[in-house]
């Protein structure tokens, strides 16, 4: 890898152009819609809280932006012995 | 009526400061009367920029709260008649700048002045707000560098919705002028080129201003460096991005920098 670099050497800017192209494009349109993981965190807890009892501090979600497609990763912990349907909701 | 323009970046340390003056003494070379009006308050730098540090008597904060009229506050280049610095006070802070008392100060400007200048500080807070607010154009100053870059996209959304203008449903102009160009690394592969961050930025071109020992040498003696070395590659290039915002249809070159063979055999650079 190391010499592989060597030859390569001064071949960044290419590197860097893409990396300010996904990230850009990510962030443009985070700011028309600020702050979108949160309206998403709270309103898929919402949904899933309605039919098992959750904790909320157990609840990751991450976002991995890339190109050409971005994974929005949710990770529910449900405990063990979870609650079936919270109020007599089908 | 005077055009305002605001010289901003969002990231510090990439030229706004340097290319106010440098405009700034540019623009008033055409006699057109200029006023550079430093927004960086608490941490002034432009009248040291401009050699002018020791004459600073009133400042904007002093003009916007009333304790002095603007005309004790202006200074008057002592080289060229019709550039003038508005200081920004040193021991304020950034709190002391309203949003009326800012535009009561523009408006007078632009009154009396055919440019108007504003130095914003760094970041995407009040100062940097309050310096764009008021503003008909400007001008976006960026490294060819991934944080600098990433940062003028900011201020570009910024400019859009945070400005009086825009506000009103009108457009900002908006000028990019890319700072310490380095055409020979560009040509390498080791720093973005300039269609780069034009096409990643999508804002039109004012121009090239290369990576220069001059730029240095200008502010170590308080003379703008298309005052004290217009003939140096930053002093041409910041002459033609002058005559592109009086509208004049300039070619873009990419001065080159000119280097000794001193300097070519122990690779030393500008710092």
């Amino acid at each position: 890898m190391s010499v592989f670099r060597f030859f390569r050497r001064g071949g960044s800017a290419p590197v860097a152009r893409e990396r300010l192209q996904i990230l850009l494009a990510h962030e443009r349109k985070a700011s028309s819609q600020p702050d979108l993981l949160n309206v998403l965190r709270e309103e898929i807890l919402a949904v899933v809280a309605k039919h098992i009892s959750l904790d909320p501090d157990r609840v990751r979600i991450s976002m991995d932006r890339g190109d050409p497609v971005s994974v929005l990763e949710v990770d529910i912990e449900i405990p063990n012995k979870f609650d079936m349907p919270k109020s007599g909701a089908a | 009526m005077g055009k305002v323009l605001v010289v901003t970046s969002g990231k510090g340390g990439v030229g706004k400061t340097t290319t106010t003056a440098a405009l700034g003494a540019a623009l008033a070379q055409t006699g057109e009367t200029v006023v550079v009006v430093d927004f960086d308050v608490g941490l002034r730098n432009l009248d040291l920029v401009m050699g002018a540090e020791r004459r600073v008597v009133f400042d904007l904060i002093n003009v916007i709260q009333g304790v002095a009229k603007l005309s004790q506050a202006l200074i008057r280049d002592k080289r060229l008649e019709t550039l003038w610095l508005l200081p920004a006070s040193q021991t304020r802070d950034k709190d002391a700048l309203t949003e009326e008392g800012v535009g009561r100060v523009i408006t007078e400007l632009r009154e009396k002045f055919d440019w108007v200048i504003c130095d914003s500080p760094a970041g995407i807070e009040r100062g940097a707000i309050l310096a764009m607010r008021y503003a008909d154009a400007a001008i976006i100053v960026t490294n060819p560098e991934v944080s600098s870059v990433r940062d003028s996209d900011r201020i570009i959304g910024m400019l859009d919705s945070k400005t009086k203008l825009a506000e009103n449903g009108g457009r900002i102009d908006k000028h990019l002028l890319i700072t310490r160009y380095d055409s020979a690394r560009a040509h390498r592969g080791e720093m973005l080129s300039i269609d780069d961050v034009l096409e990643i930025l999508s804002t039109p071109l004012l121009g090239i201003i290369p990576e220069s020992e001059d730029v240095l040498r200008a502010s170590n003696v308080g003379a703008p460096v298309t005052l004290g070395n217009r003939l140096s590659g930053p002093g041409r290039a910041y002459m033609e991005a002058a005559r592109r915002l009086q509208g004049e249809s300039v070619s873009m070159t990419i001065p080159m920098q000119k280097r000794g063979l001193f300097d070519k055999l122990f690779g030393r650079r500008a710092a």
